[in-house]
């Protein structure tokens, strides 16, 4: 552009196109040293535990679930064990690892599908006032009104542990707080005029509800889910304490957490670890969440 | 009823009509909590008789077994369970408990009140902590103190709470050579002091997570109301910053709290089991989870609609708060 425009030319430039939503909130992200770093501690995490079987076996060269009795509760830096060892001689690291992968796998799983059914629920709640909205929510509140605890209890005790259970679980008796959400988005822009326009054009409830409402729901479900999934991480070990979670040997970090407790004395730093990576994690989401929040937000300013 | 909007009178009337709606909205949700516990509980395979005996169970005759099923009423049909047991809940009367042959409205009187100062406790200390600190960190907005307040709040996050209570049972065990609740423990009544020494670090516990979100909630909010025109208006008039801050700002940024405290002492009622286990306290959240293992059907229905019922009565406590603090919500339709 010439340099003796002047600003006012520029703001009326018809050449320039405006930006979507989505552009500019990636070119915002990336302007965003924290989310950047916290996207990059939790590719690195990602990474590391999937990676795990190749890890394991090329890199560090043992078995997460094979015990070696004799060299139990070593400590950091033990020859060959960088992380020293469990109760049961198990490399540290390498259960952190593999840990890492069901722990994050479950995570991510549940929240997808808390994601889903809130999503359903809550657009259909949203575009169906009346006798549906009602009913959906005498049973939203009813959830609610029950700690979730307990309900995961009751449902847990149904079937029998394992990863895939758990996300089943987690699921059924999570998603009360993503449909609130998609609930109260869909009825605020129900009434707007772009969907005015398309209800005039003669499209279907449902063609409105997932071409036109969806897609400016998008947004605020990437928030969500990354929010959902450190609450995940969390209630998982909140689960294992319960022995409710995934059974030995299958490590995650919930379990490794709450079955060393009793080793709080003599070996500390097999609470720690999984303790911190939890921590990490959950704190790398949650930044990652504001940072999202921050870049779709047409208020904030470029 | 006629009373303008404008007059600076409450609108009791309205008040009251919105209260009995509140109330009516509770029965569907109660029945809805025990229909789902009375159902959940049942499907859980294993009943008192099992959880009782464990494997010798399986050397009952079935006549023995029969008799066993009909002495805790299991042989009903499923439907007369149901009608019986409620018909005595509208009555007050949650049934004896299989496990404490005790009734289960006096174990709950028993065991409520610890959880209930347990969680008053991690409230109160979290509001202590929280509100200073957020106010603070807004009125420091962007500074080291800002940025100090922000990540003790996400760590407060994003710690498990059983993190956070290991660390503090070790660092008492370790630096300071004391186990909290070694011995017996005491009830406020008995031994306040004894009892505040017991209560202080589980509150600690459940009190951190909260504090951050208070920490956070109060930020926010205060960030956001210090740039609105009123209080600026307020800052025009030549008023000392901190009168703006504490009679202007505040009220205004505290009104998102209170939905947060509402909502969060409903789950410190019904969540505390984890650091009541940790602690060895004798409160609620551990009578019922005992109760769901050991299929103690009416303790475990009993439990969980008394909490259900404190869950939904804080709600609407906090609701008429809301409107005691913020003059622009009225409940007339």
């Amino acid at each position: 552009m010439a340099a003796t425009t002047s600003n006012v030319l520029q703001l009326q430039d018809p050449n320039r196109r405006s930006r979507t939503l989505w552009q500019r909130a990636i070119s915002r992200l990336r302007r965003d040293r924290l989310t950047l770093l916290a996207m990059g501690v939790l590719l690195a995490l990602m990474l590391l535990s999937y990676g795990s079987p190749l890890v394991n076996r090329y890199v560090l060269g043992v078995d997460p679930l094979l015990p070696d009795t004799p060299n139990r509760l070593l400590p950091f830096g033990a020859p060959g064990h960088l992380l020293g060892t469990d109760d049961l001689g198990r490399d540290h690291l390498a259960r952190l690892l593999s840990g890492g992968q069901v722990s994050l796998s479950i995570s991510i799983f549940s929240a997808l599908a808390i994601l889903g059914i809130g999503l359903v629920v809550g657009l259909v709640m949203g575009f169906s006032p009346g006798v549906v909205d009602d009913i959906f929510n005498w049973l939203i509140t009813t959830l609610d009104s029950l700690p979730s605890l307990y309900l995961l209890i009751a449902v847990s005790a149904l079937l029998q542990p394992s990863p895939q259970a758990l996300i089943l679980i987690i699921a059924v008796t999570s998603w009360t707080g993503a449909a609130r959400l998609v609930r109260g988005e869909t009825i605020a822009r129900r009434e707007l005029d772009y969907v005015l326009a398309a209800r005039t054009l003669g499209a279907s409830r449902w063609r409105i509800m997932f071409v036109h409402i969806l897609p400016n729901l998008l947004s605020i479900l990437a928030i969500s889910l990354t929010v959902g999934i450190g609450g995940v991480i969390l209630a998982e070990s909140a689960l294992s304490f319960l022995n409710l979670g995934v059974q030995p040997p299958t490590p995650t970090w919930g379990n490794m957490l709450i079955d060393s407790r009793i080793y709080y004395r003599t070996a500390p730093h097999l609470i720690l670890m999984p303790g911190l990576l939890i921590s990490i994690t959950v704190l790398c989401l949650f930044v990652l969440g504001d940072g999202l929040r921050d870049a779709f937000d047409p208020r904030t300013e470029d | 009823m006629e009373r303008g909007r404008g007059e600076v009178l409450p609108e009791r009337p309205f008040v009251r009509r919105y209260l009995l709606q509140r109330l009516f909205a509770f029965l569907p949700i109660l029945i809805g909590v025990s229909l789902l516990v009375f159902t959940a509980i049942r499907l859980i395979p294993g009943d008192v008789i099992t959880a009782t005996l464990g494997t010798e169970a399986g050397m009952l005759t079935d006549a023995q077994r029969e008799s066993l099923r009909s002495y805790y009423g299991l042989d009903r049909p499923v439907v007369e369970q149901y009608a019986r047991w409620a018909a005595g809940a509208i009555t007050g009367d949650l049934g004896v408990s299989t496990r404490h042959g005790k009734p289960v409205t006096e174990l709950i009187g028993d065991r409520f009140p610890v959880t209930l100062q347990l969680a008053l406790m991690a409230v109160t200390l979290a509001l202590l902590v929280g509100i200073p600190l957020g106010i603070l960190a807004a009125v420091r907005h962007n500074t080291i103190f800002d940025l100090f307040v922000r990540m003790l709040a996400l760590a407060g996050l994003v710690m498990p709470g059983f993190l956070v209570g290991t660390l503090i049972i070790y660092l008492l065990s370790t630096v300071f050579g004391v186990l909290p609740n070694a011995g017996n423990f005491v009830r406020f009544n008995e031994d306040p002091g004894l009892n505040l020494r017991q209560m202080i670090f589980p509150a600690i516990t459940l009190g951190f997570a909260f504090s951050a979100s208070v920490m956070r909630m109060t930020r926010s909010s205060m960030l956001e109301v210090l740039g609105d025109d009123y209080v600026r208006t307020a800052r025009g008039k030549g008023l000392r910053e901190r009168r703006v801050i504490t009679q202007h700002a505040l009220r205004n940024a505290l009104i998102p709290v209170v939905t947060l405290v509402g909502v969060e002492m409903g789950y410190l009622l019904g969540g505390t089991f984890i650091i009541e286990t940790l602690f060895s306290l004798p409160g609620l959240g551990r009578l019922l989870v005992n109760a769901i293992s050991q299929r103690d059907y009416a303790l475990v229905q009993g439990a969980t609609l008394f909490i259900a019922s404190v869950f939904v009565l804080i709600n609407l406590l906090v609701d008429l708060v809301y409107a005691a603090v913020d003059p622009r919500i009225s409940y007339d339709r």
